[in-house]
């Protein structure tokens, strides 16, 4: 046996040692060593109630003699192994030191084979008009372990098709295999307990309790950990099947949590985001309000052409021209907390370049709701602190800039992405100003600039973000942008040429981070292929006074969070 | 002056022409119909005339033979686009479709084709008919070559290049195979030594073929090589050079061109007849039994055409036969074994005639 | 060694001269020519098209004119050269077809892309698609070529199979709903 080391453990799986952390159960330890041990009910985020037996294992421990304590050794010298008659449950089985299961026996072979037979006895079989086809555990194993008829010549039970359980998720009780994930999921994590089974036998139905309604703004995880088709999303259902979309690892930009995500799409157009697993910052969650946050990106307001005083130009020319003006001095810059790290670096080299009379950025704030809405909607104010953009956390409304506007201070104004209209400079104000604008849609911002440069949204370009936790998490191009618009970092790059000729533009990425890691301090060392699938944890003690608005959220405690920065500063 | 000589010949002229190229032109479908038979096919039988066609059974009999696909075919020469390429010499590339088509046409006019009371149906009976057509047929191939050069691109003028190669090595075979024939049909110190006609009626009781199956054969052979017929039809060879010297050609320069080569068909197919196979005489055995006077004639005619007929129909049915023979081939063949059993022959001939001459008679 | 290399045989006189051979291939030719034809003068004759033949694609109806299929998109995925266009839709509540759920909204084929695999009528769950025995297809122009739903169902017209499989799964509902259940 291998020696433990720290809270390893050593258990056997099909006759071959691996060492697991001690207290996972036996599904966690057949994936840790490379295995599939099947299952429907257990999900490693919530708790373990073993009822769709489809994890049945055979197991045994190590025989000692009750009376002296002493191994009983077979003929070959090895210790017997007492192999339990019976079949047990892997995810209700902790592994405990010394445990030998088999995952691949003539007898769990069986097993499984029974358990999808009677799952299937009552399952109606739609797979052809079934979104979870192609995602769907069921199929899945009824391909590995399923008999591939069926010997059920009754009627199969009919149950409803289509209950509404709440506003954005639609069960098809047929479907269900009553594991009572989703029922769980509510109780445990949503906090918003709704969901039950009514009824006995192969009647148990799925249901939401009287009065009340699956609307919580989680509901729609409860479609993601469906093992099967009962549960469907009503925004997503019949719209792509999943076989043809293109999953892209993403950042949700809702709140500063920065849940990490996937963009599911098909021929340059997005059809769901889904969350992706990532222990450290969402577990396997993410708020429905999140899901529809790539509507934007396919709307007909799109701005699509660089434009100079409402003339349509070359990306080259709107770069030179807002060179031009920016060179003319007084000039104000307004960040955005929805740019990534790289464009607020880029731009504040661009605020130096110029000697701007002030940076700011515009805060947007919301409830949140502890778990993962944070009460930060920018996703990362923490990048402009880190880049150097701005020193103090910023104001919802810009009542500075609107004074030094009127006061003539400041004569232009550079706006990333920002609609300067919403916080708190008129039209008046900014028609007074030249205003070089970056954005994405037209609003009356890009109505009064001068120099227009049309961005990428966030699912149209690559980069990062730093979440409440200073955890620097990469987005990636999930779908092309309109045609003909650069990437940000691009359009940002080819200005800060112009203002500076002896800055080469970054072609991507990969040029900034170099750049980046060099002159940041807390970026040293990093680069875009070094930062984890689950983020890099940067250094934030440097700002830990600063009045963060977060409050406790799923894997993020402020108050920890400020006493171990404090530590480190020490 | 009296113009009514001249009018007379012109008439004469326009109406040979009329018939040759009419043949010409049949030819042509002949050549598709035959090559669909050959293959299992039907060939053209789609073209209907508008007034010919609705003839209940007669109009559907013509159609299925394909009586009217020539006109089709002309009319389609004649209207479709004519393209230039841009990089041809302009001068030459018109030129070489007429270079090619004058002298095909120019040979028929001492071609005897019938007789009359004794007098040859001819347009110029000349004492050098033979020689003349040698030497007008060989200016054929420099419309040949002149449009593979001008062409101005590979495959038209490897094709030129071939075609005269392989007019220089059958002309040789060809001249040597005909003189026995002359020989044997002409008593020494003849004036009219090289006169078609003189040769057609000293076939009147044998045929020259009967007499001289060697001289047939390598004029046979050589007639083949020299209008380009398969399996020689090296200039042209579409599975090696497209279409060879013409490649460059479309419409009515193709048709001149095409037009041309069957003339060449039909005529080197009377030349053969004249020499070997009697002329208009009926059978080896039956010389003339012909009436006197226009009907004569005109019996004595049909029958030549039928004869041509048979050969044309030959040259079509070899094609369709033979496969192509590989350039080294014909070469070998012209140079190595054609020439040197041509004048074997004729050596042959000369003796056997001297011997004959002199001490057997 | 496997094989044994034979001496060819040496031609005698006559063959040398090939002439014999060119006589005897000629005479195949020409009773080449009094043999019957083989040419079908297509578009007067139609050529008897075989059973499992491999025509254009079309949509078919069940006997009693429900449309068959449900838009799951296989033939789509499967579509070697991508010549299917599926919009998914869904059957409305109040449909007589309701408990089938999910039919297409449109249905587009692609007559110029497609190639006549049969992959699409192969991977068909609800036997929805058919390869028919037309074979040639003509148009103006390349929109044209793309077939709508509409016409893929009128070129398809019914297929009498007997399953009735949503048929079954309706009644089995209702016999349900009479014993009180579901």
């Amino acid at each position: 046996m291998k020696e433990p080391e720290n809270n390893f453990i050593s258990v056997f799986i099909d006759e071959e040692e691996i060492l697991v952390p001690s207290g996972i159960n036996m599904v966690e330890a057949t994936r840790l060593a490379g295995k599939e041990m099947p299952h429907y009910c257990y999900h490693q985020k919530l708790s373990v109630t073993g009822n769709c037996r489809m994890c049945l294992m055979e197991y045994g421990m190590p025989l000692t003699d009750r009376a002296t304590g002493e191994p009983i050794l077979d003929r070959r010298g090895m210790q017997k192994i007492g192999w339990l008659p019976r079949p047990a449950i892997a995810c209700a089985t902790k592994a405990l030191p010394g445990i030998h299961i088999r995952t691949d026996s003539e007898l769990v072979r069986e097993c499984r084979n029974g358990v999808m037979e009677f799952l299937l006895i009552n399952h109606p079989l739609d797979c052809p008009i079934c979104d979870q086809a192609g995602e769907c555990s069921l199929q899945e194993y009824a391909s590995d372990y399923g008999r591939g008829y069926s010997r059920f010549v009754e009627n199969k039970n009919v149950k409803p098709k289509r209950t509404r359980l709440g506003p954005r998720v639609m069960l098809d009780d047929e479907r269900c295999i009553l594991c009572s994930r989703c029922i769980r999921f509510c109780k445990e994590i949503a906090k918003d307990d709704v969901l039950g089974f009514i009824d006995r036998g192969s009647y148990s139905t799925l249901t939401c309790f009287p009065g009340r309604s699956l609307e919580n703004n989680y509901s729609l995880n409860t479609v993601d950990i469906c093992p099967v088709g009962a549960l469907t999303s009503i925004d997503f259902r019949f719209k792509m099947r999943v076989w043809f979309l293109k999953e892209t690892a993403s950042i949700c930009t809702e709140s500063s949590v920065g849940v990490n995500t996937l963009a599911g799409c098909r021929e340059g157009k997005i059809y769901r985001i889904t969350p992706r697993r990532n222990d450290e910052v969402n577990d396997t969650w993410m708020p429905d309000s999140g899901r529809i946050l790539h509507n934007p990106v396919d709307s007909d307001d799109r701005l699509v052409h660089y434009t100079i005083d409402g003339k349509h130009t070359l990306v080259e020319e709107a770069a030179k021209k807002a060179a031009d003006i920016l060179s003319k001095g007084a000039v104000a810059v307004v960040g955005s907390g929805r740019a990534s790290v790289e464009e607020q670096y880029l731009l504040r080299k661009i605020a130096s370049a110029v000697n701007a009379v002030s940076v700011s950025l515009v805060s947007r704030t919301g409830e949140g709701d502890g778990l993962l809405i944070s009460a930060d909607r920018n996703p990362n104010v923490r990048g402009a602190l880190l880049t150097g953009l701005i020193e103090q956390l910023p104001h919802a409304n810009l009542t500075n800039l609107a004074t030094d506007v009127e006061t003539g201070k400041v004569k232009t104004i550079l706006s990333l992405g920002e609609d300067l209209t919403q916080c708190g400079l008129g039209r008046d104000l900014l028609e007074k100003s030249n205003l070089i604008y970056f954005g994405t849609h037209c609003n009356e911002t890009g109505e009064v600039a001068h120099v227009l440069f049309p961005t990428l949204t966030v699912f149209e370009k690559s980069g990062s973000f730093l979440n409440q936790q200073f955890r620097l998490q990469t987005f990636h191009t999930a779908v092309p942008g309109p045609a003909g618009i650069r990437p940000d970092i691009d359009s940002l790059g080819k200005l800060l040429h112009c203002l500076d000729p002896e800055t080469i533009p970054p072609s991507n990425t990969v040029d900034i981070w170099a750049s980046m890691s060099s002159g940041i301090p807390q970026f040293a060392g990093v680069s875009v292929e070094n930062i984890p699938k689950t983020g890099l944890l940067i250094d934030g003690s440097q700002w830990a006074q600063l009045p963060f608005i977060e409050g406790k959220s799923l894997h993020y405690d402020p108050a920890t969070q400020q006493s171990e920065a404090m530590n480190i500063s020490k | 002056m009296n113009y009514l000589p001249i009018l007379i010949a012109l008439l004469k002229a326009v109406i040979m022409i009329s018939v040759v190229m009419g043949i010409a032109a049949y030819a042509v479908l002949a050549e598709r119909k035959i090559a669909g038979w050959i293959q299992g096919r039907y060939g053209p039988n789609r073209t209907v005339l508008p007034f010919i066609g609705v003839i209940p059974i007669l109009g559907n009999m013509l159609t299925r033979l394909g009586i009217f696909q020539p006109v089709a075919d002309g009319l389609k020469f004649i209207f479709k686009e004519d393209p230039v390429p841009g990089h041809v010499n302009k001068f030459y590339y018109f030129l070489a479709p007429c270079v090619a088509f004058i002298p095909a046409m120019t040979t028929m006019v001492v071609l005897p084709f019938g007789e009359m009371d004794g007098v040859p149906l001819v347009l110029a009976n000349i004492d050098i008919g033979m020689l003349f057509i040698l030497a007008v047929s060989s200016l054929g191939v420099y419309g040949i070559i002149l449009a593979g050069w001008s062409a101005n691109s590979k495959y038209p003028f490897l094709g030129g290049i071939r075609a005269s190669a392989q007019m220089i090595s059958y002309e040789l075979a060809m001249g040597l195979s005909i003189l026995p024939a002359f020989l044997w049909a002409n008593a020494p110190g003849s004036e009219t030594g090289l006169s078609l006609f003189n040769v057609v009626q000293s076939q009147d009781q044998l045929w020259m073929v009967f007499w001289q199956p060697l001289s047939a054969l390598i004029f046979l052979v050589a007639l083949f090589a020299e209008t380009n017929r398969l399996p020689f039809d090296m200039p042209e060879a579409e599975t090696e050079l497209v279409s060879g010297y013409h490649t460059e050609y479309g419409s009515m320069k193709f048709g001149l061109f095409f037009v041309g080569e069957y003339t060449h068909i039909v005529i080197g197919s009377g030349v053969l007849v004249v020499l070997y196979f009697g002329g208009w005489n009926f059978l080896p055995g039956i010389p003339f039994p012909w009436p006197a006077g226009w009907a004569g004639g005109l019996l004595s005619t049909l029958w030549f055409l039928l004869k041509v007929f048979s050969v044309v129909f030959f040259f079509m049915w070899i094609r369709w036969t033979l496969p192509r023979f590989r350039y080294d081939q014909v070469m070998r063949l012209g140079w190595a074994i054609l020439l040197p059993l041509a004048l074997a022959n004729l050596v042959l001939n000369a003796i056997l005639i001297a011997l004959f001459e002199n001490w057997l008679v | 060694m496997a094989f044994k290399q034979l001496a060819r045989k040496p031609l005698n006189w006559a063959e040398r001269t090939y002439l014999p051979q060119i006589i005897m291939g000629l005479k195949i030719t020409f009773w080449n020519m009094l043999k019957k034809k083989v040419t079908l003068e297509y578009p007067d004759v139609r050529p008897v098209i075989p059973n499992g033949y491999r025509g254009i694609p079309t949509l078919v109806k069940d006997p009693k004119g429900r449309e068959k299929c449900v838009s799951c998109q296989l033939c789509e995925f499967v579509c070697p050269p991508k010549a299917i266009r599926i919009q998914p839709g869904e059957i409305p509540e109040d449909s007589e077809n309701a408990h089938v759920e999910k039919a297409p909204k449109e249905f587009d084929i692609d007559m110029l892309r497609c190639i006549y695999c049969g992959f699409c009528q192969e991977v068909c769950p609800e036997e929805a698609i058919f390869l028919q025995k037309v074979f040639s297809l003509s148009g103006y122009s390349r929109e044209e070529m793309v077939f709508p739903k509409a016409k893929l169902y009128e070129l398809g017209g019914t297929y009498p199979d007997q399953h009735y499989k949503w048929e079954k799964k309706r009644s089995a509902a209702e016999e349900n709903q009479a014993n009180g259940h579901g």
